[in-house]
């Protein structure tokens, strides 16, 4: 098992702490996994992205052309992966930021609203935390769960009070994504 | 013209390249300033300039003179070279404290004492801006960057250079002065320096060198306003403006 | 240890701290940073000596004079900062004595860019410093692996009496891998019987790279040989994959190793014959695994991040038996796996002949497939 994952948006979306959040939950259930940054003059243009690859053998490369998962939190972003995603793969894009339809037919685009359930929560920051637990529904080999556990673990301890906050974004996000799922014709989700 | 007019007007010695220094940095302020100069004094077209390697590593992007690119450090052995061979051009180099005062401190001290008729734009914001804010030799003691976190300790990470003070003991320095950047004032202060300077190498009256006390928002951690707060409070105090040597040559000069 | 998520740079820093650095003299530079600046807080905490220097140049001195007195010392930099450290690398050689210098490898030459690149491989290997100097150097592929080898650098730089260099291109340095860090280790303090460390009750100690008499500078060098012939018999480690009925075999250091063990891993799937060897000491260079598998495969793939520089390692072990092909991404440009299995393609669809220098076909596939243009 391999499964290759890019998460890119706007620097101060919280895109970095969205990947690694999901390298701890890896690491926690026992899989390798590595995590990248975008780094240098990328990073300048106010744009960040990261990479994470987990699997149950040696990872080789930690980059990958054409992931089978991305979340997209602008448009920027979603614009690009669109483009990239593996044939059959799954995109999660944050509803909030774009203004178009998908084009590609051949991928699953499940749109979430993530700045808007953020807010409802009380916390526009948490937006991530939404995409991460709506990319949860394509991703069986983490649960909602092991995020929990492993921001439970992982979080500096001046962060620790917002816990329930960032559990009950991925809940929402991940509830947010399946109701998406739902409307997708079985035909094509069993591709 | 007023400081309030020239804000919207393109200098010729610019280019159309909008610059890619952060809100609210001084590096931008220091470029409008020297491109003026050049524009005034009409020698856009004989002057060659010789990026640093730091934040300003992109000044040739800007100013529509030519331009060469040193490695860390080495502006002024670079501009020593394009000076002795074409001796008729103007030769200006844009370093910041880094570049200057900490890897290329010996060429610096060097050229300066050679009396090498080049011109120095010294950009003096207390830290490395383009690596994300370490400890420069200009850092204030006790101030806090990425590589002094608990503050710049004097015991064992030494104490400030002041690179105006230094150089202005050596014979070659023709003109040698610190400005400030933090309000218009001092920024009409500053434009004037850096035309004597450049009047200084003209002329042939050796080396000359503006220290401008400069802002680095991103990486001190703080707003522009209070950025240039900083300045005035702090740096000024530490780093006092002024003439360090402007030779009886140099005074002579009537612009 | 439990396993925990490390940074590249911040983990080969704390490796070092852990197994005894005793000063760490540096300057900072993109893609490293985060090597000084996590020293600058964690050695002094320790009570362990910590200097930001004026220069690469002042670094790689500071090293020299510290390591003159026996202790576990290093310095890390990227790529143009390495090349001014060069005279003194050149005088740690000379003088006999341990150092480690880390290289977070840059897209060069020149100032470059700060993308990951493995440019500096003949740097590295050949020497890089003025005259005839063996040293050993270190390429892991992965966090786990630098934190290992940064310990063992530092033995083998004791034990040889020699420089261990461990270069790694930017995007081990910031990558997040799950780790295991050893126990922490006081700084060494080991009796070395030629450290100037004051001549308290022993005769006095000179260490000096200088030998007038070129008979004793002919005598010095024959030793460094000498020595070096003892590292190259016992140091030599590589790692090996899928090689056992291999008819193909990439061989690749660091990234551009562990890129390519993606595209075998799906060569394997569609049931082509292709391992991987992928050197982990590039000095010691892996000859004799090299030598041994040129007799059993029928081709191989040299893959790089520049254009070509162990790849002079390999057609000097093959000398011409089998073919030898090359794909490099230079500049700061990291490949991707689908780029190495298009070459696994075509080397499976063969025919494929010696060349003298597979850079040519190399360079004309970079042409055609507009990966590059012409200018
Ligand atoms: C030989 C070498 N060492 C280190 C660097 C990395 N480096 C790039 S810019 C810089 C510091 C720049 O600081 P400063 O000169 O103060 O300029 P600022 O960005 O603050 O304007 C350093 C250390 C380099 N490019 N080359
Ligand atoms: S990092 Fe600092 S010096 Fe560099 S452009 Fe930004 S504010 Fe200016
Ligand atoms: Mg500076």
């Amino acid at each position: 098992m391999q499964k290759e994952i890019i998460i890119a948006g706007f620097g101060g979306q919280g895109v970095l702490f969205g990947g690694q959040v999901l390298a701890y939950a890896a690491m926690d259930n026992g899989l390798d996994v590595t995590w990248i940054p975008s780094y240098g003059p990328e990073m300048r243009g106010g744009t960040a992205n990261c990479t994470v690859v987990i699997a149950d053998h040696e990872i080789g490369s930690p980059l990958v052309k054409n992931p089978p998962l991305a979340i997209a939190l602008n448009l920027p972003s979603f614009d690009k992966y669109e483009e990239t995603l593996a044939p059959g793969g799954t995109l999660i894009v944050n509803q909030s930021m774009v203004d178009r339809a998908p084009k590609r037919t051949d991928i699953h685009v499940i749109m979430v609203p993530c700045n808007e359930i953020a807010e409802e929560i009380g916390d526009r920051k948490l937006l991530n935390m939404v995409a991460v637990g709506a990319l949860l529904t394509a991703l069986p080999e983490i649960k909602v769960e092991d995020v929990e556990k492993a921001l439970e673990g992982h979080l500096p301890a001046r962060h620790k009070h917002l816990l329930p906050k960032n559990y009950e974004a991925l809940k929402r996000g991940f509830e947010q994504a399946q109701r998406e799922w739902d409307k997708v014709p079985a035909e094509f989700s069993e591709q | 013209m007023t400081t309030e007019n020239l804000v919207y007007e393109r200098p010729e010695a610019f280019t159309e390249m909008p610059t890619h220094y952060c809100p609210g940095c001084t590096h931008g302020v220091a470029h409008r300033l020297v491109a003026e100069v050049l524009d005034e004094m009409g020698i856009v077209d004989k002057t060659i300039g010789v990026a640093p390697v730091g934040c300003a590593v992109f000044a040739y992007n800007y100013f529509a003179t030519d331009f060469v690119e040193a490695p860390h450090g080495r502006a002024p052995a670079m501009a020593t070279g394009v000076k002795r061979v074409l001796p008729d051009r103007v030769v200006f180099t844009y370093q910041g404290d880094g570049d200057l005062a900490s890897i290329g401190m010996g060429e610096i001290v060097h050229a300066a004492a050679r009396g090498e008729n080049i011109t120095v734009i010294f950009i003096n914001n207390a830290n490395y801006g383009m690596t994300g804010g370490q400890m420069a030799p200009t850092t204030l003691p006790g101030m806090k960057t990425s590589s002094s976190q608990s503050g710049r300790d004097v015991e064992t990470q030494g104490y400030p250079i002041k690179v105006s003070e230094m150089l202005s003991t050596l014979e070659g320095v023709g003109y040698c002065v610190r400005r400030s950047l933090h309000d218009p004032k001092n920024i009409r202060l500053a434009k004037k320096a850096i035309r004597a300077a450049f009047e200084t190498q003209v002329r042939g009256l050796g080396f000359s060198m503006v220290e401008l006390l400069s802002t680095c928002p991103t990486n001190w951690g703080i707003t522009p306003v209070n950025s240039l707060k900083f300045v005035e409070e702090h740096m000024v105090p530490a780093y006092p403006l002024g003439d360090y040597k402007v030779s009886d040559a140099v005074k002579q000069i009537k612009i | 240890m439990p396993r925990e998520l490390w940074k590249g740079n911040e983990a080969i820093a704390e490796s070092a701290v852990r197994a005894g650095l005793g000063a760490y003299f540096g300057y900072p530079i993109t893609p490293q940073t985060e090597i000084l600046e996590y020293l600058s807080r964690r050695m002094p905490e320790l009570g362990r000596a910590f200097v930001q220097a004026e220069s690469e140049l002042g670094a790689i001195n500071m090293v020299y004079g510290a390591a003159c007195t026996g202790a576990r010392v290093m310095s890390s930099s990227s790529s143009p900062g390495v090349s001014l450290m060069m005279e003194g690398l050149s005088y740690i050689a000379g003088t006999e004595i341990p150092a480690v210098l880390v290289n977070v490898m840059r897209g060069g030459p020149g100032l470059g860019n700060i993308a990951p690149a493995q440019s500096d491989y003949n740097q590295a290997v050949r020497g890089g410093g003025h005259g005839d100097y063996p040293r050993i150097v270190l390429a892991p592929a992965s966090v786990q692996e630098a934190i290992d080898l940064m310990a063992l650098s530092f033995d083998l730089a004791e034990k040889y009496r020699m420089i261990a260099m461990m270069i790694l291109d930017g995007s081990v340095g910031q990558m997040m891998e799950p780790a295991e860090m050893p126990a922490l280790q006081e700084p060494h303090r080991r009796e070395f019987d030629w450290a100037t460390n004051g001549a308290m009750n022993r005769e006095r100690r000179i260490l000096s790279s200088i030998y007038l008499d070129p008979h004793d500078e002919e005598k010095t060098n024959l030793r460094l040989l000498k020595n070096w012939k003892n590292v190259q018999a016992n140091e030599v480690r590589y790692k090996e994959y899928f090689l056992d009925d291999a008819k193909y075999v990439i061989v690749g250091f660091g990234t551009a190793g562990r890129v390519a063990l993606s595209a075998v891993r799906e060569a394997r799937a569609l049931g082509i014959k292709v391992g991987l060897l992928r050197p982990i000491t590039v000095s010691p260079f892996p000859y004799e695994a090299l030598d041994q598998l040129t007799g059993q495969v029928e081709a191989f793939l040299v893959t790089e991040m520049n254009m070509g520089q162990m790849l002079d390692d390999v057609l000097l072990t093959v000398r011409g038996r089998v073919p030898v092909e090359f794909y490099g991404r230079p500049g700061g440009v990291v490949p991707f796996h689908d780029e190495i299995l298009d070459e696994i393609h075509r080397l499976a669809s063969g025919p494929l002949a010696v060349s003298t220098d597979p850079r040519d076909s190399w360079l004309a596939r970079m042409y055609s497939n507009l990966k590059v243009t012409a200018q």
